[in-house]
């Protein structure tokens, strides 16, 4: 089955009105409600950007909730460990993971880093913008790809 | 609800051969845990529990002393102190934090210590009411918490105050924000975990207010809450909002049984 991301709905508009969006996002599809294979910037990101990104508390902040091997004092134990992650899962379900993990457990308490709909109360800066840009999306899995056991 | 790990620690240190320490400490958090219900002191670490056990050291009691001066004194048009009325507070005010938040029928409203302490002020000794937060309030709302300490909390749910209490819940379960977080996520579900540097407790309400040793002061509940919204990504209620008076009564009711633990001691 090929799912299209809710973002497709802005492909339909005329173009004139899809510019003026400065930040919506690109549409991506969702393959057997499990991948997302295209990267979402049409290039493939820079791993060691996304370590950065990954560790950064105002960016992916994983380490709240995830042990990756990154030389940090805190990291948080309410997802699995990542390191070998790249061993369990491929490309395109570690770029689904990032933009909605939602898809596969929608009771997760894992944030859906590349959507902006179905969400409450959010701060007014934050408003239609979501966590992380495509291209960090992208730096993210690629450093994700260097977690093999 | 998960065990909090510390428990674990406990039982290793007692085959280590620590067993007199790990009986020690587990007999000093029962007084924190009903059933499955377990205080945020549970999850502390063994120096914030000691700042908290002894009232010397407890940075709480700075206000708590200061909350005693002001009972005494008078104030406003009507020329009146809390203790005209009310004489010894350790009397006329033991238990009564335990009852909160409650529904004062006078004005059709679910109120919290904080906004009856305001009441009192504003009705019965024609003063001004003390800004949220403000170190008056937080030294009063010690004061008169700590004559509820080891009293069981036990807030009425029945009546007007039902669908309050619905809504609290309702609240506890809503996911806030860009981070798209509910309570129930962090204090529910991973409850037990760390994530980053903080020990993810039950979100239980009986201590406040709180010496936070983050913030170097004593904070109220309401300040807690703002803080955990805003920590979601999520635009924060104001202060004494009908949200946050819903959701107090909630981990109030949650939390039923739990013994008033203010001034606590906190991360
Ligand atoms: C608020 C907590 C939280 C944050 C923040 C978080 N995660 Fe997760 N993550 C989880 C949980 C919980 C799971 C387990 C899966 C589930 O709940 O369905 C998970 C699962 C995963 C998985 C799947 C792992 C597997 O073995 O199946 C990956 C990959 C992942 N997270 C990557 C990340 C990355 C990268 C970041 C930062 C950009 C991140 N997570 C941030 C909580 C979080
Ligand atoms: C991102 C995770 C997170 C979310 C979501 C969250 N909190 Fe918290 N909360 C914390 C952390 C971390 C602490 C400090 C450690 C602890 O006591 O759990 C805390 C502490 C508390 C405390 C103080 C407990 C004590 O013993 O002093 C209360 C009460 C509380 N939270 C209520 C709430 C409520 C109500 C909500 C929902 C509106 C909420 N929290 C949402 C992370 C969160
Ligand atoms: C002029 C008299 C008067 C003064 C002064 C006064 N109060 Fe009151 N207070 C009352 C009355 C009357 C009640 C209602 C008693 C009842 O509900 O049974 C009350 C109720 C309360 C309650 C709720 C008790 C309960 O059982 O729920 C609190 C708490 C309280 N007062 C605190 C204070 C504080 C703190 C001050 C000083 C800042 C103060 N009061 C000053 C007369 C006064």
């Amino acid at each position: 089955m090929r799912r299209l991301g809710a973002i497709i709905v802005s492909a339909m508009l005329p173009v004139a009105a899809s510019v003026a969006f400065a930040d919506e996002l690109v549409k991506f599809a969702v393959v057997d409600d499990n991948e997302i294979r295209e990267s979402l910037t049409g290039k493939p990101g820079n791993p060691e950007e996304g370590r950065k990104a990954a560790a950064n508390r105002g960016l992916g902040n994983c380490l709240a909730c995830h042990v990756m091997p990154i030389k940090e004092d805190l990291q948080g134990d309410v997802g699995p460990d990542l390191k070998g992650v790249a061993s369990r899962l491929k490309e395109s379900e570690l770029r689904l993971r990032l933009v909605n993990p939602k898809l596969l457990n929608p009771q997760t308490a894992m944030p859906a880093f590349y959507r902006t709909d179905g969400l409450n109360r959010v701060r007014k800066d934050m408003e239609g913008k979501p966590i992380l840009t495509a291209a960090q999306i992208e730096d993210i899995v690629a450093y994700l790809l260097t977690l093999k056991e | 609800m998960r065990r909090p790990s510390h428990i674990a620690f406990a039982l290793t240190l007692a085959v280590a051969g620590g067993a007199a320490f790990a009986q020690a400490q587990s007999e000093k958090d029962a007084k924190y845990r009903v059933g499955d219900k377990y205080t945020g002191y549970t999850y502390a670490d063994p120096t914030t529990q000691s700042m908290q056990d002894d009232d010397y050291v407890n940075p709480g009691f700075l206000w708590v002393q200061e909350g005693e001066k002001l009972w005494s004194a008078a104030e406003g048009a009507a020329g009146k102190s809390c203790a005209d009325c009310h004489g010894k507070a350790q009397e006329s005010m033991k238990a009564v934090g335990a009852l909160y938040p409650k529904w004062q029928e006078k004005i059709g409203k679910l109120e919290n210590v904080e906004q009856r302490i305001n009441q009192c002020r504003a009705d019965n000794m024609k003063a001004e009411p003390w800004k949220w937060e403000s170190p008056a309030l937080l030294a009063m709302t010690a004061y008169v918490q700590l004559q509820s300490r080891g009293q069981p909390v036990d807030v009425a749910v029945e009546g007007p105050v039902k669908p309050h209490l619905q809504n609290g819940e309702r609240l506890f379960y809503m996911r806030h924000g860009q981070l798209d977080l509910s309570c129930a996520n962090c204090h529910e579900d991973n409850d037990g975990k760390w994530m980053r540097g903080d020990h993810l407790g039950q979100a239980m309400a009986n201590g406040f207010p709180t010496y936070r040793l983050k913030e170097q002061t004593l904070i109220s509940l309401q300040f807690r809450l703002i803080g955990c919204v805003r920590d979601t990504r999520a635009e924060a209620y104001p202060y004494g909002s009908d949200e946050y008076l819903d959701l107090e009564l909630y981990l109030a009711h949650r939390g039923k049984g739990l013994p008033v633990e203010a001034p606590s001691v906190r991360r």
